[in-house]
């Protein structure tokens, strides 16, 4: 078995006239946690769905153990997302539905287990992210952090191969940013996962990512072990991982020299 | 001038296109492929409830005011060429084919039509749609058909009720209020009513309205932009397409059913 569960080779995908990603190359090791940061607004969203198979690029390959993700009929596709989970910046959980039953969800669907064995799979995983005993509220009565918790429960359900987080510490406090934090490490190495972190939280994403990939301008522009990309000759990555507002991203969007356009005002 | 609006027109055409294109495409997926009885059964079960059982009561109360208002325009005008005893014959084929059907599904759209809309449009902003598929769980079978199918299957049955309910309207304004014959009331209904051309055809033209409805409710739904200004003009565009299309398919129908 191959060590890399998801390897991205020559992918472009744009969206109209916008070329979003060009000739992108990536790789997800088995067993890691790979982080992709970069500014907002470059499609790190987009990547996530594209490995899962929600959009299809231009050009490219998107392997998953193997198989290319975008040339799959459907049913093998809805095989291959068995295999994957998503937990979404929303948490997407079912407001028509308890803690429990959004758990549960995924089980009911793929399998046919009994109702016992279900309600014990369901507490397992609601112990893991600390809410067994939020199981009989409504997503609605949680907190942001909670919901998102929940919906970390329901990702890991069907005991998935491949996780991928999408900007999992936006918005939340530094109590259930540091839980969240924990939560994806310690599951990653308990289940096995491979697990993979979309994310602008330089801290955080430094402190619990193996790989780190940084996107801007359609590509990678830096990649490397954390300790690497501190090291990184790039001055895009340099500015991006210590979050200064000048310098290759420049702070002023594209303009006419100030001077010239004031001398213009005054005639 | 002109090649803008040309360009305009052309625009707004290739749109409308591919938007029933898209409802299409939604609607193919939905409903092809084996239906799993044991998965879908108490979806559609949950979705009857939701969508015909709570329409009840207003289709109900309508019924009534609608069967009244019949009986009481039709008394003033029968009477006056002493043909009041064919009040019943007038109540029952205005409801059975027309008033039932249209009203019940002008009602419908309104109640559960911007309902549906309004939901799947919010499942949509909220990542639930996208969620589901990533579960592997397709939402156009587990949203929307027992969506569809309930709507069908419901709207009949509420337009058989409205009528139901406005000839008894009729009767509590014709016999108990305005003194027509109770017995002439019934028998002239029974002797002007026929079960193929009037009830059936009625029940015909409410299916082919339910199609409609839940048609254009759900893709308004799921193709609505995910935002608030969107699924409200999502919300907004169910009542008044749905309106619209079953007031002319009303047309079209009648004039197959009943023109020659």
């Amino acid at each position: 078995m191959s060590d890399i569960l998801i390897d991205i080779q020559q992918l472009t995908f744009s969206r109209g006239e916008r070329v979003i990603y060009r000739d992108l190359n990536m790789q997800f090791v088995r067993g890691k946690v790979t982080a992709i940061m970069g500014p907002s607004g470059i499609g790190k969203t987009t990547l996530l769905r594209l490995i899962g198979g929600q959009l299809k690029p231009d050009s490219g390959h998107i392997l998953f153990a193997g198989e290319d993700i975008p040339k799959l009929s459907r049913s093998a596709l809805y095989a291959a997302r068995q295999r994957m989970s998503m937990l979404f910046q929303s948490g997407a959980l079912f407001t028509d539905m308890t803690v429990f039953d959004n758990v549960a969800f995924p089980i009911r669907e793929h399998t046919r287990l009994s109702e016992s064995l279900i309600r014990l799979i369901v507490l397992m995983k609601l112990e893991a992210v600390g809410l067994r005993g939020a199981r009989d509220l409504m997503p609605a009565e949680l907190s942001g952090g909670m919901a998102r918790r929940a919906a970390l429960a329901r990702a890991i359900a069907l005991d998935p191969e491949l996780i991928m987080y999408d900007e999992p510490f936006a918005g939340q406090d530094p109590i259930s940013m540091g839980v969240i934090v924990r939560l994806i490490r310690s599951l990653n190495n308990a289940l096995n996962l491979t697990s993979v972190v979309v994310s602008h939280d330089v801290t955080e994403v430094m402190s619990i990512a193996d790989y780190v990939y940084v996107v801007a301008e359609q590509t990678v522009i830096g990649h490397g072990t954390p300790e690497q990309l501190r090291a990184h000759p790039s001055p895009l990555v340099q500015q991006f991982l210590k979050g200064e507002a000048d310098g290759a991203v420049p702070f002023h969007y594209k303009a006419a020299p100030y001077e010239q356009e004031l001398m213009e005002l005054v005639g | 001038m002109i090649a803008d609006k040309l360009q305009q027109l052309g625009a707004g055409t290739i749109n409308n296109v591919r938007g029933f294109g898209r409802a299409g495409i939604m609607l193919f997926g939905a409903l092809l492929g084996k239906p799993d009885i044991r998965k879908g059964f108490p979806l559609l079960i949950k979705q009857l409830y939701v969508i015909g059982v709570l329409s009840l009561l207003i289709i109900l109360v309508s019924g009534l005011f609608i069967g009244m208002v019949l009986a009481l325009q039709g008394y003033t005008v029968l009477v006056k060429f002493g043909a009041e005893q064919m009040l019943g014959p007038l109540v029952a084929l205005s409801l059975l084919r027309e008033l039932g059907p249209v009203v019940t599904a002008l009602l419908f759209a309104g109640r559960a039509g911007s309902a549906i809309t309004a939901e799947i449009g919010l499942m949509k902003a909220t990542e639930q749609l996208s969620g589901m598929e990533m579960m592997a769980v397709d939402p156009l079978r587990r949203i929307i058909a027992p969506r569809f199918w309930a709507g069908v299957i419901s709207m009949p049955l509420l337009a058989l009720i409205f009528t139901a309910v406005g000839i008894l309207g009729g009767h509590l304004v014709g016999v108990d209020w305005l003194g027509v014959d109770g017995g002439g009331y019934w028998s002239a209904m029974q002797a002007n009513v026929d079960l193929y051309q009037d009830v059936m055809n009625g029940v015909i033209k409410s299916v082919v309205f339910a199609l409609i409805v839940m048609w254009i409710a759900l893709h308004k739904g799921y193709d609505a932009v995910p935002t608030s200004e969107g699924i409200s003009q999502a919300t907004t565009q169910t009542v008044v397409t749905t309106s619209l299309a079953v007031l002319a398919f009303d047309f079209i129908l009648t004039a197959l059913m009943f023109g020659g």
